[in-house]
Order: C-alpha cells, then sequence, then structure tokens
C-alpha cells in the first residue's frame, strides 16, 4: 500500500499532503522535510527510486511541481510512478492544463479527486472516465447550491 | 470540462489564500493568519446562527491554515456540524477536515461516528462513499469498533452500488491493516472471493487489495482465489488492447489489475492443479514474450505500465521458484534491463536480481551478469542505482568471487556517496570474514576500510577484527605487522590507532624480535600518536601500555616515565588520570608474576554472532521516526546497560579473588586482566562487542549459534516467547505427561515479507540422541509477513538427561538465509509427575535415600527478590508437589515427584530452605540415581 503522497513546489513548499496511515504531527514534518530534501537534491536524469528507510520512494516531476509517494516493500514501484500520472491527467482534465496555482487555489477539490482515486493507500478506480463522471456529479450539485447561495437575500 | 471558476463559490478563501501568498515575510504570514483565526472565531462564537455555506468557508479557511503547518485547536465542532448537513459540498468539506484533522479526540468521535452511520444507511451512494472514505481516512479504533461489522456487511450486499462496494472493500482493508481483531470473519469473506468474478473491473481491482491482505494472515479461508485470479489474469492477458475499454490504460490491459492478481498468487505457493498451474504458466509466458515485442506506443506511460507487469510476473516466477525454464528466462529478461537506457529499468532489475541471486536455480545464472554489475558500480551516473548495484554484489557474492567483490566494493568506497559509505563498510566486514579462508585478507580487507573510510568504520567493526584476532592464534603475528607498519604512516585514522594499540599490546611481542619493531620501538609509534587522539582512545592506548610493562620488561622505565608525568597522573580527565595513577602504581608493586597474571593476554571471545549484521539490519531502519527513535534509545540503553554490567562483574571478581589482597592496592580498585572500563565509549569495548539485543543468526552461516537466552525461564512454567529478534518470534506451549511431552512451537513472523524455504528441525546431540526421542512435524515451506506458524513436536524420555535439543531454523528473508539455533527448553524436571505424601512417609524415604551419592546440594545467593508465594509457585512450576507440614521449620518447602523416563523411575524428594537475612538459599535433592539429583539441583537452584 502506498503509505503517503506528497506534493511540492521546487522550492520546497508543500502543496498537498495525504497520509494513508496516521502519524503524530511532528513525525510529519520530519517526514515532509527529509523528502523534500532528498527528492530536490536528486539530479535530473537519475531514476525516480528511493530507498529511504524501509520504505521505497517514488517521485516525478510535472514542471513545478514533484509528486511523491512512498510505497512499502512488495509494491510495485513502477505501477505507482503510473498512479502518479494518473492523478496528474485527473488533474488536468479537471482544471483543464492544471497548474501549480490551480492546486493552490482549489487545495480542497485536489484531496477531493485523489480521494476519487486512491483510498487507504490502494488504487480504489483506475478509470478517467469512472472518475470524471463521479467528480462531476458532485459538482453539479455544488453549482446548484452555488446558483442558490448566490441569489440576494430576501 | 468545467474549469477553476467553481472554485470561485468560496471567494473569501480564496482572497485569503492570495493574501497569504503575497505575504513578504514569515511574520506577515502569522499575522495574517491570526487575523483570519480571530475573524473565524468571533464568527463561530458569534450570537447570529451562521448558514451552512459560511461555515464550510471557515472550516475550509482553518483547514487551509492547517495544512500551512500551523496548530489549530477550535473549529472541529462546526466540522462535525458540517458532516449532517443534507448539501452535499458542505458534507465534503466537513468530512476532509475530520480526515485531516481529527485526533482520538473522544466526544467528537462518537458525534463523527453518528453522522458516518447515518451516511451509510442513507442508501445515497455519494453520502456513502463519503463516510467510508472518511472511516478509511481517520481509521481509528473506535471507527473500527463501531463499524468493523458494518463494512462488510455493504460490502457484500446485493443492491450495493459498484462504486460503494470499491469503497468499501478498500475501507474494510484499512480497518482489518490496523484491527484485525476487531475485523470479523464470516460468511461474507467467501462471497468477497467471488468479487473477483465481478463483471466491474473497478470492483475486482479494490477487492483484489483486500484479498491480498486477508489471504496473507489467513491462507485457508481464501484458497479458492487462486483459481479464480488466475482465470481472470488469463483473460486479461489475452484480451485484445480494446476489450477492456477504460482500464486499458496507454495500449497495456488493465495493469493495476494485473498487478494484483500476480501479487495475490504471490500468497501461496503454485496451484497444485495441474490445469490451473498449465494456464498460469501460460500467462507468465504470454507476458513475458510481450517483453520482446515491439512497442505500442513510444509513450513512457506504455512501457512503464508493461514493464510494471513484467516485473510483477517475474516476482511471481521468483517466489514460486520452482519452474526452471521460467526462471532462466526471467534472469535473462532482467540481464537485459541492466543494460537498459531507461535508468528505471536498470535500478529495477538490480533490485529484482537480489532476489533472484537467492534461488538455488537461478544463483549461478545471476552470478554471470557480475562484470555489468561491477561496470554499473563504476559508471551510473545516480547514487541511487549504485547502491542497488552494491546490494546485489552483496547478494551474489559466494566463496567463488568474494575476493574480487570485495576488492571492487573497497576500490568503489574510496569514491563512493558520503550518504551510502558507512553501509558498503559494513556489507565489506561482512563478506570479509564470511568468506575468509585466510585470515591474513581478513585482516588486511579491514585495515583497508580503516584506511580507506576510516570515519564510517563504526565500533561495531573494530570490536569485530580485534575479537578474530585474539580468537584466532595464526593471525596474531600477522595481525601485528601489519598494525605496526600501517601505523608508520604519519597520517592514520584513529580508529587504527585503536586497533593498532589494542593488538600491539596483546601480541606486541610477536613482531619485538625484529630489531625495526622492536618493544621500544613499537612502543614510541603508538605513543607518537598519543597527543593527537580523542580521551576513550588515550584510555585504550594507557592499556596497552601497562600491557607492555608485561610484555617486555625492558621498556618498563620508560613507560613508567611516561606514566609519572604530569600530563598523565595530573590529567584534567579524570579516567585517563585514574588510569594512569593505577597502572603506575601496579607496575611499581606486583612482582612480574603477579603482573603476567592480571596482564594476561585476553581470553578467547566466545563464539556468538557479531553485532555487525544487527547493524546493517538496524541501519534499513523502518518507516516511521518513532521506530528508529526507539532503536537508537535501545542502543543507549544497551550502551549503558553493558557498562553496569561489565563494572558489575569486575567487583565480583575484586571481592571474590584472593589475588587482589595480594595486590595489596585496595578493594575498591576494580582491576582485573581486563582494563578497568571507562565512563565512555571506550568502557564498552570488552562487553559490548556482542550486540545484546538481537541474537540474530548470521547470513547463510553453516551454523548457528545456539541461543539460549530464555532457556531457563521455562525451567518452570511452559509457556512463553522462547526467542526473538528483529525477524522472528517463536512462542512455546507445552504439556507434558508422564515420559512424554508435546511441544507446540510458534514461529511468527515480524516483517511484512514473506519467509522463504522455512524449515525448522530440531536435532538431539551426542548421549542424547539415546535419551531423548524428539520428533518434529515437518512444518510449512513459508510464512507469510505477519503470519504465525504452529509446529508440533512429539517428545518422549527413553532415560534422564541433561543437555537440551537444539532447535535449528532456516529460512530466506529478502533474499539472504538466515539462520537460528535456539536450545529447546525441554528439561528433565518436565517428567516430573507430582507425588503427594505425608510427612512420615517422606521422611522414611528421606532416610532411605541417605547414601552420600544420592544427595546433591547448594547454596547460593537469591537473584531474585525472596518472595515466599513466588518460591511456591516456582516449585510447583518445576513439576514436584508442594509438600504443606512436612518441614518442622514453616518457611522451609518441601517437595516430592517423580521422574518418568521410559526405561525407569526415578522418585525424588528436594527441600528448599532460604535464609532472607542472608539473602542465600540451601537446595537438597536426595533421589535414587546421582545424575538425576545433580541435574534437577542445577536446574532449581538457577531459578531462585
Amino acid at each position: 500500500m502506498m503509505r503517503f503522497l506528497l506534493l511540492f513546489s521546487r522550492q520546497g513548499k508543500l502543496r498537498l499532503q495525504k497520509w494513508f496511515l496516521p502519524l503524530p504531527e511532528r513525525e510529519k514534518k520530519k517526514i515532509i522535510r527529509d523528502m523534500t530534501t532528498m527528492v530536490l537534491a536528486r539530479n535530473p536524469r537519475t531514476c525516480n527510486f528511493l530507498h529511504w528507510k524501509d520504505l521505497k520512494i517514488v517521485y516525478k516531476r510535472y514542471a513545478s511541481l514533484y509528486f511523491c509517494c512512498a510505497l512499502e516493500e512488495q509494491d510495485n514501484e513502477l505501477l505507482a510512478l503510473e498512479v502518479l500520472h494518473r492523478y496528474v491527467e485527473l488533474l488536468d482534465k479537471y482544471f483543464g492544463n492544471v497548474c501549480e496555482l490551480d492546486i493552490i487555489f482549489n487545495f480542497e477539490k485536489a484531496y477531493f479527486i485523489l480521494d476519487e482515486f486512491l483510498m487507504g493507500g490502494e488504487i480504489q478506480e483506475t478509470s478517467k472516465l469512472t472518475i470524471a463522471k463521479s467528480i462531476e456529479a458532485s459538482d453539479m450539485l455544488q453549482e446548484t447550491m452555488e446558483e442558490y447561495m448566490s441569489k440576494p437575500a430576501f | 470540462m468545467p474549469a477553476v471558476s467553481k472554485g470561485d463559490g468560496m471567494r473569501g478563501l480564496a482572497v485569503f489564500i492570495s493574501d497569504i501568498r503575497n505575504c513578504k515575510s514569515k511574520e506577515a504570514e502569522i499575522k495574517r493568519i491570526n487575523k483570519e483565526l480571530a475573524n473565524i472565531r468571533s464568527k463561530f462564537k458569534g450570537d447570529k446562527a451562521l448558514d451552512g455555506y459560511s461555515k464550510k468557508k471557515y472550516v475550509c479557511k482553518l483547514l487551509f491554515i492547517f495544512l500551512l503547518g500551523h496548530d489549530i485547536d477550535f473549529g472541529h465542532m462546526e466540522a462535525v456540524n458540517l458532516l449532517s448537513s443534507n448539501k452535499y459540498t458542505e458534507k465534503q468539506i466537513g468530512y476532509l477536515f475530520i480526515s485531516v484533522l481529527v485526533n482520538s479526540n473522544s466526544d467528537l468521535i462518537r458525534l463523527i461516528n453518528n453522522a458516518i452511520k447515518n451516511d451509510l444507511s442513507s442508501r445515497n451512494p455519494t453520502f456513502m462513499n463519503l463516510a467510508l472514505h472518511c472511516i478509511a481516512n481517520v481509521g481509528s479504533r473506535e471507527m473500527a469498533e463501531a463499524f468493523a461489522a458494518e463494512v462488510p456487511r455493504i460490502l457484500v450486499a446485493g443492491d450495493t452500488m459498484d462504486s460503494v462496494k470499491q469503497s468499501a472493500a478498500l475501507c474494510l482493508l484499512r480497518l482489518y491493516r490496523t484491527s484485525p481483531d476487531l475485523v470479523p470473519m464470516g460468511e461474507w469473506t467467501a462471497r468477497v472471493v467471488h468479487l473477483l468474478n465481478d463483471q466491474h473491473l473497478g470492483v475486482v481491482t479494490a477487492a483484489t487489495s483486500l484479498i491480498i491482505t486477508l489471504a496473507q494472515k489467513n491462507p485457508d479461508d481464501f484458497k479458492t482465489s487462486v483459481s479464480l485470479a488466475v482465470a481472470r489474469l488469463s483473460r486479461i492477458v489475452t484480451s485484445a488492447s480494446t476489450d477492456l475499454q477504460d482500464y486499458t490504460y496507454y495500449f497495456v490491459a488493465a495493469p493495476w489489475l494485473s498487478v494484483k492478481l500476480l501479487r495475490l498468487l504471490q500468497c501461496y505457493p503454485p496451484p497444485e492443479d495441474a490445469a490451473i498451474r498449465g494456464r498460469l504458466t501460460e500467462c507468465l509466458e504470454t507476458i513475458l514474450n510481450k517483453a520482446q515485442e515491439p512497442p505500442k506506443s513510444k509513450k513512457v506511460q506504455h512501457s512503464n505500465a508493461k514493464n510494471a507487469v513484467l516485473f510483477e510476473a517475474i516476482s511471481l516466477i521468483i517466489h514460486h521458484d520452482s519452474e526452471p525454464t521460467l526462471l532462466v528466462r526471467a534472469c535473462n529478461q532482467l540481464g537485459q534491463f541492466l543494460q537498459h537506457r531507461e535508468t528505471n529499468l536498470r535500478y529495477l532489475a538490480l533490485e529484482s536480481m537480489c532476489t533472484l541471486a537467492s534461488s538455488e536455480f537461478s544463483h549461478e545464472a545471476v552470478k554471470t551478469h557480475i562484470e555489468t554489475v561491477i561496470n554499473a558500480l563504476k559508471t551510473e551516473r545516480d547514487v541511487s542505482v549504485r547502491q542497488r548495484a552494491v546490494d546485489l554484489l552483496y547478494a551474489m557474492c559466494d566463496r567463488s568471487n568474494a575476493k574480487q567483490i570485495v576488492a571492487e566494493m573497497l576500490s568503489y568506497l574510496e569514491t563512493a556517496d558520503y550518504s551510502i559509505r558507512e553501509e558498503i563498510v559494513l556489507k565489506v566486514a561482512i563478506l570479509a570474514e564470511k568468506y575468509a579462508v585466510d585470515y591474513t585478507w581478513y585482516v588486511d580487507t579491514i585495515l583497508n576500510l580503516i584506511r580507506i573510510a576510516g570515519d564510517y568504520v563504526s565500533e561495531e567493526v573494530w570490536y569485530r577484527v580485534i575479537q578474530i584476532v585474539i580468537n584466532r592464534d595464526d593471525v596474531q603475528g600477522y595481525a601485528a605487522k601489519t598494525v605496526f607498519e600501517a601505523l608508520q604512516a604519519p597520517a592514520c585514522h584513529e580508529n587504527l590507532v585503536k586497533v593498532g594499540g589494542y593488538i600491539l599490546g596483546e601480541f606486541g611481542n610477536l613482531i619485538a624480535g625484529d630489531p625495526r619493531s622492536s618493544p621500544l620501538i613499537q612502543f614510541d609509534l603508538l605513543h607518537s600518536k598519543f597527543h593527537l587522539c580523542s580521551v576513550p582512545t588515550r584510555a585504550l592506548l594507557l592499556s596497552a601500555y601497562i600491557k607492555f610493562i608485561n610484555l617486555f620488561p625492558e621498556v618498563k622505565g620508560t613507560i613508567q616515565e611516561v606514566l609519572r608525568s604530569d600530563s598523565q597522573l595530573r590529567n584534567a580527565d579524570v579516567e585517563l588520570q585514574q588510569r594512569a595513577v593505577e597502572y603506575l602504581r601496579l607496575s611499581c608493586i606486583a612482582s612480574t608474576d603477579i603482573l603476567a597474571t592480571v596482564l594476561e593476554e585476553m581470553p578467547p571471545f566466545p563464539e556468538r554472532e557479531s553485532s555487525i549484521l544487527a547493524k546493517l539490519k538496524r541501519k534499513k531502519g523502518s518507516g516511521t521516526v518513532s521506530d528508529i527513535e526507539e532503536n537508537r534509545k535501545e542502543r543507549n540503553t544497551n550502551v549503558n546497560g553493558g557498562v553496569n554490567h561489565s563494572s558489575a562483574n569486575t567487583n565480583a571478581k575484586v571481592t571474590s579473588s584472593s589475588s587482589t589482597d595480594l595486590l595489596g592496592l585496595g578493594s575498591n580498585t576494580a582491576i582485573n586482566s581486563t582494563p578497568p572500563p571507562g565512563p565512555s565509549t571506550a568502557a564498552s569495548l570488552l562487553v559490548d562487542v556482542f550486540s545484546e539485543t538481537s541474537p540474530t543468526g548470521p547470513l547463510g552461516a553453516p551454523s548457528a549459534p545456539v541461543s539460549d537466552d530464555n532457556f531457563s525461564r521455562f525451567v518452570c512454567k511452559n509457556n512463553g516467547v522462547l526467542y526473538e529478534n528483529q525477524l522472528l518470534q517463536i512462542g512455546l506451549k507445552s504439556e507434558f505427561r508422564q515420559n512424554l511431552g508435546r511441544m507446540y512451537v510458534f514461529y511468527g513472523n515480524k516483517t511484512s515479507t514473506q519467509f522463504l524455504n522455512f524449515s525448522a528441525s530440531v536435532v538431539c546431540q551426542d548421549a542424547l540422541r539415546a535419551q531423548l526421542n524428539v520428533h518434529a512435524k515437518p512444518a510449512d515451506p513459508t510464512i507469510d509477513g505477519g503470519a504465525q506458524l504452529q509446529q508440533i513436536l512429539n517428545i518422549e524420555c527413553v532415560s534422564d538427561f541433561v543437555e537440551a535439543p537444539v532447535l535449528n531454523i532456516q529460512f530466506r528473508y529478502g533474499g539472504t538465509l538466515q539462520n537460528i539455533a535456539v536450545k529447546l527448553p525441554v528439561t528433565l524436571n518436565k517428567f516430573f509427575q507430582p507425588t503427594e505424601m505425608t510427612s512420615q512417609d517422606f521422611f522414611q524415604r528421606w532416610k532411605q535415600l541417605s547414601a552420600p551419592q544420592q544427595e546433591v546440594q547448594k547454596i547460593f545467593k537469591a537473584k531474585h527478590s525472596m518472595d515466599t508465594e513466588v518460591t511456591k509457585a516456582k516449585i510447583i512450576g518445576f513439576g514436584v508437589a508442594l509438600l504443606d507440614g512436612v518441614d518442622p521449620n514453616p518457611s522451609n518447602f518441601v517437595g516430592a515427584g517423580v521422574i518418568h523416563t521410559k526405561t525407569t523411575q526415578v522418585g525424588c524428594l528436594l527441600r528448599l530452605e532460604p535464609n532472607t537475612q542472608a539473602q542465600m538459599y540451601r537446595l537438597t535433592l536426595r533421589t535414587s540415581r546421582d545424575s538425576v539429583s545433580q541435574r534437577l539441583c542445577d536446574l532449581l537452584s538457577d531459578q531462585f
């Protein structure tokens, strides 16, 4: 199972953190620090995998953002790269050419999309169509609601 | 697709986020945040009830602030309120806040659980999914308690929507991982297996994840999943790429599901049914064949997905370890990848080959790639790839190539990245020791290690070389000569000075015949380094000097001069000062005979496993920081414990040995043949050479040292933990009747990785073979990660015995062979039948057994507090009947029993007399057989 997923910028600013097993805040901060320093120090064109303690770290850079996740010993690294890629595709589909700012300003959406895709550190649904459909459905709900809210109070 | 504009819904949030982004400094940011927090707090506390939208907005702001790394101590209640909103987005934000921020605050948990319960029973799939996500995200025990029964019901209910089934499967998996005891197995398990046949590939994927974990813990319950998984896999592998519609990923058919199915099959041995097995082999061949086909797309996603399936198939082939043709094909495929232009593939090929190296079928095939791997070590630009190359070299090393591999690692060490140097040093040290045919090579290798990477040579490594030199007299002269030469270098590492000081202090005499290394030259050489060294090293050197005084009387004057100098006698460091004073005094007062006794050569170290291996394993610590810190803590206490232990020892020797009086140095100066322990790391030099925390068997060594750490704990009881290291825990349950016994041995795999080729056998050595029959039922060859295996031993006592049988355990863990040997606590007293008797009977028999060889008596000091109830329990646990009112002194204990062996029965009487004032016991045993009296006395006297 995936233990955690972090998104951070080239400057080391954390943009998204998802922990699939609960950890104390202090420990999370330490891991975030370790991951950003380790991954950011890597040269371009090196491989996308690292060993860290007993976990396997898989990361990939998309434009200015690093997507970095930790796997357990028996998990498949190559497929994890494609998990990251599929997540980027989903964000892209939702935001339309996603950029870092989209994730900053709509962080809650980034979390919701991730929740449709992964659960408890395992793949829940791999079909892009199915995921897009369920996100759309929730946005429909939201839009109806925004319309309702924006009506001037009576 | 709708675009970002939807974020406009919470304009206030967007404004706040851009405010934060515009902050020029950390202080400004904090100021802005505090302002916002105050605002939100006042809104929450205000008289006006907030509408759902505002509540959502503020909760979302709080979440944002928290994710920036600030503490949030309010708003939980408002978030919980959002959960019961019937507006989806409010609920969604509420759940997100809870998932990210909730800590086991019990009041809230109850409210949250209530909201979840409502949503789960709402029959609205979107709400149910939100609730299931929340359970999975929080996953606490309270939640497991509340929902572990409900989630399986949702999972297998006929009318549950597919998307909810997916969530339920993974939610259940999450609960099972953290609280397996709370998830009841039941009739739902059979129905879960059949989800493998579901039409919806998303459901199958999620269910497979769940089944993998359940099958690891309960293999028998999920056996039927094997044939279903093979069938499903076969359909995917042979499908045309368009068949699976959106589950085809860059022209690869359902890669996620394929990998999961292959993973599931790795929970089981190869299928026994020939048809299923044949079908699986076909699948694996097809996957291997596809690797040779031209790619259907140039996109990296295509090749990644395809190769992900390929690597998983290779893992399965390695796991089965039964089809030589597939293994060889796998090895060839990995060999191709070793030279692939994609760094990722080279990395993974090296990693996979490590496991392949441990298979008998493919070890030789892996070895043929040695040149490529060495080349990778030299030319790869990526440190993590080089590290995998080091791992593979370590895994493929055997007697035939050890010299080459060690040489390559040594030369790589000169330029290796700092981050991995220590690990390489440990690996080289282990290989050099394991495959040393002649120990001069070993000594050279370790000294080279110190020369090349002295800073990374940990204590464990240099302790170990000293230990080996001391134990092997054929290498002592060579070691002395070599360290002497190495010390000639103008700048040598302090670790070399330590090793040099120790070895010359012990064996300098072996090279003193050569005028070029005369005693005085040796001394001058060592002393020339003295002022450059740290305190612990200086302390060690002082001990070497006093040893010199014994070895070479001719330099006594020179050394006394040095000890007498102010810089020693008045050294500011109390440890150094004490050593100087004591050694000087010792050298002045003691006669040569006494000096020779006190400063005698170190006795051989008991052959136990080195702590280097343990250290290497520790380096691969676990993924959570707290574990690491715990390890570190453990080490510290160990070091301290070691020191106490050593000084206690020396003190005990001082009081008990008469030689201290002869020395006339006063009884509280701790001196014997070992140098006195110092306060710092040098103190643990003699004691801590052995790691006491983890008695792990050496990798691949032909025989492991026999562990008997917990042996004596089982003399008076039958159940408990016999042995434990980082990988394995062995528990025992045993029952004995007359001369027969049955022992249940439980092997617990503490790791998350499967143990392969597991075997456990019991050996009775020498005389014991005729005295005791132990029959071990064969155990399963695999133990899954986190699982427990039970083995039954049947025991028959033929005649009375002293030694204990040895349990030999072997298995492969992560590519390396583990050997563990543990003394099995089958002791003579286990075959006791208690005998009740009257006082009169007792004394009559006591009298009958009065021949001198029938009685064995021992007086000993109490090791534990002298508690009557505990003592009674121990005597009963020992197997005899405790006889009340027999002994005229009520504080004495009297017992009687009969030892049953196949050939004879031996009646035994025992008497234990405590003396609480002196904290002593006197134990008397009378039996008709002297060997039995002796053995029982030894066993029991050790217990108090």
